[in-house]
């Protein structure tokens, strides 16, 4: 009962930072904004029992995603663009899309089903074998770092490859120039 | 952000707070929830939340940008070379139980340590990279700019 009502408080709130953020100009207060949408969904998956994921929702989408949001609204503009153009044809998309992913979600399991397939395939064994093969505590752990090591190589690889696309494209070797010549410039006036 | 004297206390009596809770979450990931990635994360903050105060020059001189370079090479090798170091030891590719064939779940424990160290480094150094990246473009916004 008492869940049942923090659900409700949390997707209001959510929806309500949704359309504050949709109606907002200033762009700094966007971005607070999503930062307050990520730990508002952290708190949900924190109801649905998945901790390891609200922890990262948190950490990623309201500390460190704010601070990269703030940092190129520093670089480009503080306020958004006022435009003038028909808005039936993005409504159209926005409503089709939504309806399309409601009616999709009359198919799913319920929420803890046992018989759902997610919970049917390998599941119960990370669930009953992990402790006496892996004995770590939190099966989370044991199933990233160990049943499932390649996935998680693959993500590792997939977050480094993301970090030297973004060094490549922004900073990179003209970055390390600039940074030298500035140098030069401190040894000349020295 | 000279003249905010409170947000540089607090910042430099959180730093070391944040630091130690992202060990705490990496090294006790087996135990709670948590993990490398967001240990990663956090260990991150730590440097972000100072450079937002102190400016980037002074995170810099902490952590130099070519030292976050190597970090997210690091992290990926330690993952693979645990692998590799699991098939030298003549298992399996990221199958840890031959680090300790008596006891395959110590085995495991420490597998697990070392690809989750590795996850940590990377995240960190990705995380720090972007953020020198992006705050590097141009000198800091003033506050009156807000």
């Amino acid at each position: 009962m008492i869940e049942t009502l923090i659900n409700i408080a949390l997707f209001a709130m959510l929806i309500t930072t949704a359309l504050a953020i949709v109606r907002m100009d200033r762009l700094f207060g966007v971005v607070m904004l999503s930062g307050v949408f990520s730990l508002l969904s952290a708190m949900l998956f924190v109801t649905l029992d998945a901790v390891d994921v609200a922890f990262t929702e948190a950490a990623v989408g309201a500390g460190i995603s704010t601070v990269l949001m703030l940092g190129t609204i520093a670089l480009t503009s503080r306020t958004e663009k006022r435009h003038n153009k028909r808005r039936l044809v993005p409504m159209l998309v926005c409503v089709v899309v939504g309806a399309v992913l409601i009616y999709g979600t009359a198919d799913m399991p319920d929420f803890g089903d046992p018989n759902a397939p997610a919970n049917l395939h390998v599941a119960p064994y990370y669930l009953t074998d992990s402790i006496e093969e892996i004995d770590v505590p939190n099966v989370v752990t044991s199933i990233l770092a160990s049943y499932r090591g390649y996935d998680t190589m693959g993500e590792t690889a997939v977050v480094f490859t993301a970090g030297i696309g973004v060094l490549l494209i922004l900073s990179g070797l003209s970055g390390r120039r600039r940074r030298e010549d500035e140098e030069e410039d401190e040894e000349e006036q020295a | 952000m000279h003249h905010h004297l409170i947000l540089r206390v607090i910042t430099k009596l959180l730093v070391g707070t944040i630091i130690l809770f992202a060990f705490y979450v990496q090294f006790h990931g087996d135990f709670s929830p948590g993990g490398g990635f967001q240990a990663g994360v956090i260990m991150a903050v730590a440097f972000i939340l100072y450079g937002l105060v102190f400016g980037l020059n002074h995170v810099q001189r902490v952590l130099p940008p070519w030292v976050v370079h190597k970090m997210l090479a690091l992290g990926v090798l330690i993952y693979a070379g645990t692998g590799v170091w699991n098939m030298m030891l003549g298992g399996e590719f990221l199958n840890y139980n031959i680090f300790s064939p008596l006891h395959p779940s110590h085995g495991q424990h420490s597998g697990i340590l070392y690809v989750e160290l590795g996850v940590g480094i990377t995240v960190t150094g990705v995380m720090v990279a972007i953020y020198y990246a992006f705050a590097g473009r141009r000198p800091f916004i003033g506050d009156d700019d807000w």
